[in-house]
C-alpha cells in the first residue's frame, strides 16, 4: 500500500524523469542487458548498442509509461491496460524479466538522484515498479 | 566454482577501495529495513524500528551494518573461495538465526543501490555486472549450509 505521501513522492521523481527520458530509460535498459544478458533475447530484432537511436526511443517510452502510471497510480488496471495486453499475448515476457528491469531502474534512479534517492523514495519506488510490473503481468495466464 | 578474469578482479577490489564500510553498511542494512520491512523479524532485540528515521538512527543497526560489511571484505579478500569463507557463517544464518536466505539478495540488492547513489556515474552497467556476480556468489556461499 502506497500512502498518499508516497503517491506525491513518486508524482515528484517521474516527472523530474521525464525530463530526461531518453537518458534515463537508455541507462536502465542498458544495464539489464549487461547485468543480466539473458533479456536481451527479447530484443533481438533491433539494435540495443549503447545509445543506438533504437535504445534511446524504447528507454524514452519506457520512462513515460511508467510516469503516466505515476500520475494515475489509484487506476494502475485501466491505466496499463493496453500495455499489459501488449506484453502478455504479444511479446510474450516471462515475468521473472521484470524484476530485473525494475532492479536496473532503481539503480539508474540511485545513480541519477545520489542522497535524494533517499530510503523513503526507494522504499516506494520499489513498491510502485512491483505494483506496476504486476500489473503488466497479470493478463498473462 | 566460480572462474574470475584479471579484470573483473581488479573491478571488485577497486570497487571496494571506494567504500566507506562506516558509511555504506549502516545504510545497506537500514534501507533492507525499510525497503522489506519483514527482515525486521530477525532484528528483535534491536529496539525501536517503528519507521524510517528510528531505523536510520538505530545505533545497533549501524554497528550491525559494519559488522555485515566485514564479512564481506572477507569474501572480497577471498574471491576464490568464498564458498569455504562463509560456511560458518551460512550455518549460523540457517541454524542458529533461522534466516529465510531469500533476504540475503534483498540486503545485496540494496547494498547496490547504496552504491550507485554514492558513485553516481562511477558506477556505470559495466561495473555493476561485475559487482553483481560478486553479489551472487556471497548469496550463494551464504545459503550453502541449508538443507
Ligand atoms: C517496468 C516495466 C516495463 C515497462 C514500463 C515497459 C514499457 C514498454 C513500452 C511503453 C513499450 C512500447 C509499447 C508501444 O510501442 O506501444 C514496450 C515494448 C516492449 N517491451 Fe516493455 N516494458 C516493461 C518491461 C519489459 C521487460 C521486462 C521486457 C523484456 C525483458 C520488455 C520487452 C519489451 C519489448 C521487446 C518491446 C517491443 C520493443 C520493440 O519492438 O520496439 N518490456 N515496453
Ligand atoms: C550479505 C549478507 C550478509 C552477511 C555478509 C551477514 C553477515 C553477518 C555477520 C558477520 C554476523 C555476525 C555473526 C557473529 O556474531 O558471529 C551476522 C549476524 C546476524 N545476521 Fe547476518 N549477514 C547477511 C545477511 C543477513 C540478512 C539478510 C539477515 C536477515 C534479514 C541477517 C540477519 C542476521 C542476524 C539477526 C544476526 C545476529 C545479529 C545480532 O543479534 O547481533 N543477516 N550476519
Amino acid at each position: 500500500m502506497l500512502s498518499k505521501y508516497e503517491k506525491e513522492l513518486l508524482v515528484t521523481i517521474w516527472e523530474k524523469m521525464s525530463l530526461k527520458a531518453e537518458d534515463i530509460g537508455s541507462d536502465a535498459l542498458f544495464r539489464m542487458f549487461t547485468v543480466f544478458p539473458k533479456t536481451k533475447t527479447y530484443f533481438a530484432h533491433i539494435d540495443i548498442s549503447p545509445r543506438s537511436p533504437h535504445l534511446l526511443s524504447h528507454g524514452k517510452k519506457i520512462i513515460l509509461a511508467i510516469a503516466r502510471g505515476a500520475r494515475n497510480i489509484d487506476s494502475l488496471t485501466t491505466t496499463l491496460a493496453p500495455l499489459s495486453a501488449l506484453h502478455a499475448y504479444h511479446l510474450r515476457i516471462h515475468p521473472t524479466n521484470f524484476k530485473l528491469l525494475s532492479h536496473c531502474l532503481l539503480v539508474t534512479l540511485a545513480t541519477e538522484m545520489s542522497d535524494e534517492f533517499t530510503p523513503a523514495a526507494h522504499a516506494a519506488t520499489d513498491k510502485f515498479l512491483s505494483a506496476f510490473s504486476a500489473v503488466l503481468a497479470e493478463k498473462y495466464r | 566454482m566460480v572462474e574470475w578474469s584479471a579484470s573483473e578482479r581488479s573491478t571488485i577490489t577497486s570497487l571496494w577501495g571506494k567504500i566507506n564500510v562506516a558509511e555504506i553498511g549502516p545504510q545497506a542494512l537500514a534501507r533492507v529495513l525499510i525497503v522489506y520491512p519483514w527482515t525486521q523479524r530477525y532484528f528483535g532485540k534491536f529496539g525501536d524500528l517503528s519507521n524510517a528515521a528510528a531505523i536510520q538512527g538505530n545505533a545497533k543497526v549501524a554497528a550491525h551494518g559494519k559488522v555485515v560489511l566485514g564479512a564481506l571484505e572477507k569474501a572480497v579478500k577471498n574471491m576464490d573461495d568464498v564458498k569455504g569463507t562463509y560456511s560458518k557463517l551460512s550455518q549460523l544464518h540457517n541454524e542458529k538465526l533461522n534466516v529465510d536466505p531469500d533476504n540475503f539478495r534483498l540486503l545485496g540488492d540494496c547494498l547496490t543501490i547504496v552504491l550507485a547513489t554514492k558513485l553516481g556515474a562511477g558506477f556505470p552497467a559495466e561495473i555493476q555486472a561485475v559487482w553483481q556476480k560478486f553479489v551472487a556468489v556471497v548469496v550463494s556461499a551464504l545459503s550453502k549450509q541449508y538443507f
